[in-house]
């Protein structure tokens, strides 16, 4: 394994407190509403750990008030930690001076907001170039580099718009031009498709996978929504109450959710289009026959190749084509069914 | 009897007391205004002299120049046909009735007066917005500023610049900022939280966040301020001819020691019409600005 790109540890966060007196309680235990109650702080994160490897996309998931907003502004220093450190390819991010901070901001990781918070006094062109104009690159290096984002974003003909002038889906392309604009490393999305339409959402997911799929920046992305969470991410942490639940593979939280909680959320989900059939294949036995199928391949997609084949069974082969286990319809539907049970 | 006296009358101090109280402060003032009066005179003299120049400069200029040069900024700044021809009539009307002279005195010391209060009031204002020190310091005195009678304003200045124009314009000043000081401070403390947490977010650093989103997204509301500053120093005029400033308000004066109704009713409904034009356009400009914050789509 690598280095991760961004590795938190023991995050802790309480808002409202002095560390010396509030991080004893919570090394304790002490809980949320007690340290409310008779402390008077709001205890927003508890000793998170996540590390998060180069170009791939760690999405966060939790209901409102779990401490989504807080753990990913701690990652641009937004907010200051009550303890912990966050450490962004092999430098603390609590360590830099105020300068370091900005240079920080400015080249490795910017942001995208669920409120869009955009400038409503500068044109799509001065929003998607702000970024650029703040590192004070000069205007016709700021001017290329827009045309290119405007371009490449779907933003053709709007470039001297005001963002007020725009739907809320052309107006997050302008956040999202703003972040790319800066050619950072990271990108950080705090909730950034939650307030749009569903199919806008889709629209703008698809795009951001695509960006990814040519730019593989390392993305840290919010939302509340789990859908959305099992199409983008390549790894998904479950906060609760400023705690990660669990964490790991979209599938393998489907397949086995840690508590009841995680199972209430999953239990809707269509496991068809989560699940590979590597996680379901039976052991591969002398005379089985059939399609051959990738063990990445979803389970919708092998029932697909099994209907069109007209077999009642397939070879799972792993990625240099070996046979490595096999897949009958009775596997696939069972799977695609089966009710998500608590616990491991 | 004697004793219950307290009871009927309010025990206020001695007389003798109270006499030497105000003669000594009276006494220090004076020798204040004695020994530095000079200097403070001197610091005030670029003022004094730009004040003279400019005031020359309308007067002397023609009458059709002036009105031209007027009607254009007018335009630039309002962007409305109805405000310029309401302008040109106005100062066509001031001509006609022989108030051209003093209204363009008036005009040079409000120009003067509006300049130095933004000056002064939008600094002061955004340091207020970024400090509740600053704003829990500045804000009890802007309320003494604005609920003391204006004329007060008059004796410390006279007292220490003698009459004259400077002396007017410091009253003015004075009596005329606080208006640009609270709404500079209250757009700025407005802004988007949002959209600051973005230009932070960008790595913007104090100064870009100021200059780049504060105080535009503030603009609006600072104009509201520069708008009652002016129509505030408008007011002020009339008082401060009173010491020797020269314009509309010289007449005035004489009208109420000589009982002359007419010509104190025409000079008033000049120093009105100043009043509206400047209100017009200033509120204009502010609406324009508003409207390219807030477009709404109509395509
Ligand atoms: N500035 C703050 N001061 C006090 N409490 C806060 C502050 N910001 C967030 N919180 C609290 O921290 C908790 C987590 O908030 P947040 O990170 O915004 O949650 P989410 O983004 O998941 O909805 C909430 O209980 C919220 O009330
Ligand atoms: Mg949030």
């Amino acid at each position: 394994m690598s280095e991760p790109m961004i590795d938190i540890r023991g995050l802790c966060k309480v808002f409202g407190g002095a560390a010396e007196t509030v991080m004893p309680l919570v090394r304790e235990g002490i809980g949320k509403q007690e340290l409310l109650d008779r402390h008077n702080c709001v205890l927003a994160l508890r000793d998170i750990n996540l590390a998060i490897p180069a170009e791939s996309i760690q999405v966060v998931m939790g209901l409102s008030g779990s401490g989504k907003s807080t753990l990913i502004r701690h990652i641009n220093r937004l907010i200051e930690p009550t303890y912990g450190d966050i450490i962004v390819d092999g430098q603390s991010v609590s360590g830099m001076d105020a300068s370091a901070l900005r240079a920080f901001r400015r080249n490795t990781a910017s942001m995208v907001f669920q409120g869009f918070a955009l400038m409503p006094h500068r044109t799509v062109r001065e929003n998607i170039g702000y970024g650029l104009k703040v590192r004070g690159l000069d205007r016709d290096e700021i001017d290329t580099r827009v045309s290119h984002w405007i371009d490449r974003i779907g933003l053709d003909g709007f470039a001297d718009r005001f963002p007020t002038e725009l739907s809320g889906g052309m107006q997050q392309r302008v956040g999202l031009g703003r972040a790319l604009a800066t050619d950072p490393d990271i990108l950080l999305m705090d909730e950034a498709f939650s307030a749009l339409d569903p199919v806008i959402r889709v629209e703008m997911q698809n795009i951001l996978l695509e960006l990814q799929a040519e730019l593989r920046k390392t993305i840290m992305f919010i939302t509340h929504d789990l859908d959305e969470a099992l199409r983008i991410g390549d790894d998904i942490a479950i906060l609760r109450d400023g705690e990660i639940v669990q964490q790991g593979a979209p599938q393998d939280i489907v397949l086995a959710p840690a508590d009841d909680y995680i199972a209430e959320f999953v239990k809707d989900i269509n496991r068809g289009r989560v699940i590979q059939v590597g996680r379901v294949m039976a052991p591969i036995t002398n005379g089985t026959t059939g399609p051959a199928i990738s063990h990445d391949s979803l389970l919708e997609a092998a029932a697909i190749a099994l209907a069109e084949a007209g077999a009642d069974a397939g070879i799972v082969t792993a990625a240099d084509g070996r046979p490595v286990g096999a897949i009958s319809r009775g596997d696939l539907m069972a799977a695609m069914v089966a009710r998500a049970t608590a616990g491991n | 009897m004697a004793d219950t006296s307290w009871w009927v009358t309010f025990p206020q101090m001695e007389r003798e007391t109270l006499v030497g109280f105000r003669k000594a402060l009276d006494g220090a003032y004076r020798d204040f205004s004695r020994s530095y009066g000079d200097a403070i005179e001197a610091f005030f003299e670029p003022l004094l002299f730009f004040l003279v120049w400019f005031e020359r400069l309308l007067i002397n200029a023609p009458w059709w120049a002036v009105l031209v040069v007027v009607c254009a900024l007018v335009f630039l700044v309002g962007r409305s046909w109805k405000i310029v021809a309401g302008t040109a009539v106005a100062f066509l009307l001031i001509g006609y009735f022989g108030m051209w002279k003093d209204t363009m005195s008036t005009m040079s010391i409000i120009t003067v007066c509006t300049l130095i209060a933004i000056a002064l009031g939008v600094p002061i204002g955004i340091v207020m917005a970024r400090s509740d020190r600053a704003r829990t310091i500045v804000t009890p005195i802007l309320d003494v500023m604005q609920t003391m009678p204006a004329f007060v304003y008059l004796i410390p200045v006279v007292m220490l610049l003698g009459i004259g124009k400077v002396p007017g314009v410091i009253a003015v000043v004075i009596y005329a900022i606080p208006p640009v000081i609270r709404l500079t401070n209250l757009g700025i403390r407005l802004v988007d939280r949002d959209v600051l947490e973005a230009a932070d977010a960008f790595g913007a650093s104090g100064w870009q966040r100021l200059v780049g989103v504060q105080i535009p997204l503030a603009l609006p509301t600072i104009m509201a301020g520069i708008n009652q500053t002016i129509m505030m120093a408008l007011a002020m005029v009339v008082i401060a001819s009173m010491i020797g400033v020269q314009g509309l308000g010289q007449p005035v004066l004489r009208s109420i020691t000589n009982q002359y109704f007419t010509l104190g009713l025409l000079n008033g409904l000049a120093i009105v019409a100043l009043a509206i034009v400047f209100d017009r356009v200033s509120q204009a400009y502010g609406r324009r600005m508003q409207l390219q914050y807030e477009r709404i789509s109509n395509v």
